[in-house]
């Protein structure tokens, strides 16, 4: 499995093309086209990030999404991978979540509990699943979309997620093709 | 404008300096091999190598970290993008694996119609990168074009490249199963790998349903045992990174170690050929011209026998820019065939779909291999389609993803993403292309590169025939996957330009006669008996198997034929 496979699994995860498909699989971006290079975060941005994908992809038994510093990684993705066009959706979908925060709690998301969290973003996720259902092919994509699919990615190519969430060994040294499988196993990260 | 000659004196001592016995322009796949075999046979070989060094393990740098130790996890930038739009599209280029890409800014061409030019400028070129499936053409493909009208007839037969096809995958560590087929002839080969449950269960189905196909385990480059000091493979499958383990063939692996250990190698890089020197009265190559890509002079290096392996379009160009009162439209062109009769194979189109059940089954490793589906269509009289000529085979697997439903979030859809999910199989299709005079490449000496060099015009299409089996690659996907029970199943077909399968060729064809055809039986230009012609463009049809394992093949055995036609004399 390669990179490709890991893009498009977060695609069937999430019943749609993938953010900025056409950089992660295809490539078919116009040399014309300037990136955004004054995209700048803060470490405010990073710790807000941070709780953001915490809240989808929480500490159990094994690291959260914070451990594997899966903030960070947003950060990174937004500034050398995303267009122009989709940063500026995540950089204004950082503010809606604090919006949306403030009107239903009267507080800013770095201010409210971890369930107050969960409850806003399931809110905020079911608001995105009926947009992405119904937009135009030409419209932008919605901003939690673009936060989820990079939480997943991000958490799942990290050490604490690719080793302790699932299974992952460096060098196999063989192939089995057919093993048993139980109930509870992880699943290859890779 | 290229800078100074250094040969401004051409002195005996600087013309003895740079004499060799052979010359080999090219280091990827079929440019290692001409190395070894000439080097081994006992000439002096000075390989020129248009970029940079690339040794083995040592310049793989990258291929040892994990995802989280990359910047973007593997992922591709914009900058990429912008940078190589072209190259950035091939499934093979990732974060590690794209210094073993061209930037397409660096190196233009021009497209009449789209064509995507995948290359690697390095020692080992593409070798590092391709994916190492590897199957012998049958007479079935050796006698379609006398048969069927397109392109000219092959100048030889299976029995003539069979030995020769033994020789290279006993050295290269090809890995398969003995399987019988006619249109697929068995190997030499290592161990195969293992199909898992699904495809086994799809296999099954495919023999009890359809007595006309079958679904084999790949035959690949992988080292499923260990060959000489190299292997065995590691089940990465990160081979295009560059393997530290040897595990997978290429010429940095393989080809290119055993050269040198004969002493008689000189393995030049940064050495861009700019053309092949002729001497019209003893109508005989002398050598090649090149230009040094670091100091931009250039130098004029001179043997008894040079062989073309540049690569199908590199090969084209080479010849194309040799002009002289001999060969005013490029060497060896009294044909006027050079550069013409381009063909890719055209795939991109397939099936997949799920398969409910094997839930208490998985596998350990990642395989660098599929399976196979040989061809079945107008292999026989009973086979015989009458919407198209030719054929095509299918690669594939099977595996098991994480769950699709990736909604809601928090703890109940960590759980949920941390299991596999069902069972899923896709199976993509290769198809042949026709061999048409008008598919070309001429040089364009308006639009220069950064060398002052002129640049590819590329004209390139499909036509009716790709199209029409086109229609039935895709349909008779879906028949075989849902046949074997899997559900859900879609088609695709996502249209790739030419060029995007990266099995260009035919631009300097093999053929019986020297007004049709550029290269005689034994790969020597008809016009030009020291200049052999071993890669893609010597395809005289393209049939529908990966090419790479036929372009060893009759490299080695136009070596051997070139050393005998020296030791005569007659070169």
């Amino acid at each position: 499995m390669n990179r490709r496979d890991a893009i498009s699994r977060v695609a069937l995860l999430l019943g749609g093309t993938v953010i900025g498909a056409e950089i992660f699989l295809n490539g078919c971006a116009s040399p014309d086209k300037k990136v955004g290079a004054s995209v700048d975060f803060t470490p405010d941005d990073i710790a807000f990030l941070d709780e953001v994908a915490e809240t989808i992809i929480p500490q159990t038994d094994t690291p959260g999404a914070k451990a594997a510093k899966v903030g960070t990684f947003m950060t990174v993705m937004v500034k050398d991978c995303y267009d122009e066009k989709n940063q500026k959706i995540f950089l204004e979908g950082m503010g809606k979540v604090n919006d949306a925060s403030k009107k239903k709690f009267d507080k800013g998301f770095m201010s409210i509990t971890a369930e107050q969290r969960k409850e806003l973003l399931t809110e905020i996720d079911k608001e995105m699943k009926d947009y992405q259902k119904n937009k135009k092919k030409e419209d932008g994509a919605h901003y939690f979309n673009q936060m989820k699919q990079l939480t997943l990615l991000g958490y799942f190519t990290s050490e604490e997620g690719a080793t302790k969430a699932l299974r992952y060994v460096a060098v196999p040294g063989r192939y089995d093709a057919c093993i048993p499988y139980k109930k509870g196993d992880k699943a290859w990260a890779l | 404008m290229p800078g100074d000659s250094l040969n401004v004196n051409l002195n005996n001592q600087s013309v003895s300096q740079n004499t060799y016995d052979a010359i080999v322009v090219g280091s990827g796949i079929s440019g290692g091999w001409a190395a070894k075999e000439l080097c081994e046979k006992g000439l002096k070989t000075l390989v020129l190598e248009r970029g940079r060094n690339v040794e083995h393990i040592k310049d793989y740098a990258g291929t040892e970290k994990d995802p989280w130790d990359l910047p973007h996890h593997c992922n591709l930038t914009q900058q990429d993008k912008t940078e190589s739009p072209i190259q950035s599209k091939c499934y093979a280029y990732d974060e590690v694996s794209k210094k073993f890409f061209v930037k397409d800014s660096e190196h233009p061409y021009n497209q009449v119609k789209r064509f995507d030019w995948i290359r690697g400028y390095q020692v080992g070129g593409r070798s590092l990168l391709w994916g190492r499936q590897s199957y012998r053409l049958s007479d079935i493909d050796f006698e379609a074009n006398a048969k069927d009208g397109f392109g000219v007839d092959w100048p030889i037969r299976y029995k003539d490249i069979a030995p020769w096809y033994s020789y290279v995958e006993k050295f290269a560590g090809i890995n398969g199963n003995k399987d019988g087929l006619p249109q697929l002839p068995d190997g030499e080969f290592l161990p195969p790998m293992e199909m898992n449950c699904l495809e086994k269960h799809v296999a099954a189905q495919m023999k009890s349903k359809f007595k006309d196909r079958v679904m084999i385990i790949g035959r690949s480059a992988n080292h499923t045992a260990r060959v000489g000091d190299r292997g065995p493979c590691q089940y990465r499958n990160k081979c295009h990174q560059g393997c530290p383990f040897g595990g997978y063939f290429s010429s940095n692996s393989a080809t290119l170690p055993a050269a040198a250990r004969t002493g008689n190698l000189t393995l030049r890089p940064n050495s861009i050929v700019l053309e092949v020197l002729y001497d019209k009265d003893r109508k005989r190559a002398t050598g090649v011209r090149i230009l040094d890509a670091e100091t931009n002079k250039t130098q004029e290096y001179y043997a008894k026998v040079i062989f073309l392996n540049a690569s199908t379009l590199g090969t084209s160009f080479i010849l194309l820019h040799s002009v002289s009162d001999a060969f005013p439209n490029g060497l060896g062109n009294s044909s006027g065939q050079v550069g013409h009769n381009l063909m890719d194979h055209h795939y991109g189109v397939g099936a997949n779909g799920i398969y409910e059940g094997f839930e208490d089954q998985y596998y350990y490793g990642r395989r660098p291999n599929g399976i196979y589906i040989p061809r079945f269509r107008n292999i026989s009289k009973e086979t015989k389609r009458s919407d198209y000529v030719r054929g095509f085979g299918y690669q594939g697997g099977a595996s098991r993803g994480r769950p699709g439903n990736g909604d809601g979030i928090g703890v109940e859809l960590k759980e949920h993403l941390t299991e596999p999910g069902v069972w899923r199989m896709g199976i993509g299709s290769w198809g042949e292309h026709l061999p048409y005079y008008e598919n070309k490449v001429t040089l364009n000496h308006d639009k220069k590169d950064k060398f002052g060099l002129p640049t590819l015009d590329i004209d390139c299409e499909f036509k009716e025939n790709e199209k029409a089996m086109r229609k039935d690659m895709m349909a008779s996907a879906a028949e075989i996957l849902e046949a074997a029970g899997l559900k859900k199943v879609k088609t695709y077909d996502s249209n790739p330009a030419p060029g995007f399968c990266i099995h260009e060729m035919g631009t300097a064809r093999m053929g019986r006669d020297p007004k049709t055809s550029v290269l005689n039986k034994f790969n020597q230009m008809h016009d030009v008996k020291n200049v052999y012609i071993t890669d893609g463009s010597c395809m005289t049809s393209s049939a529908c198997q990966n090419p790479s394992l036929t372009y060893m093949a009759l490299t080695a055995r136009a070596c051997d034929h070139a050393v005998n036609e020296l030791k005569k004399g007659n070169l």
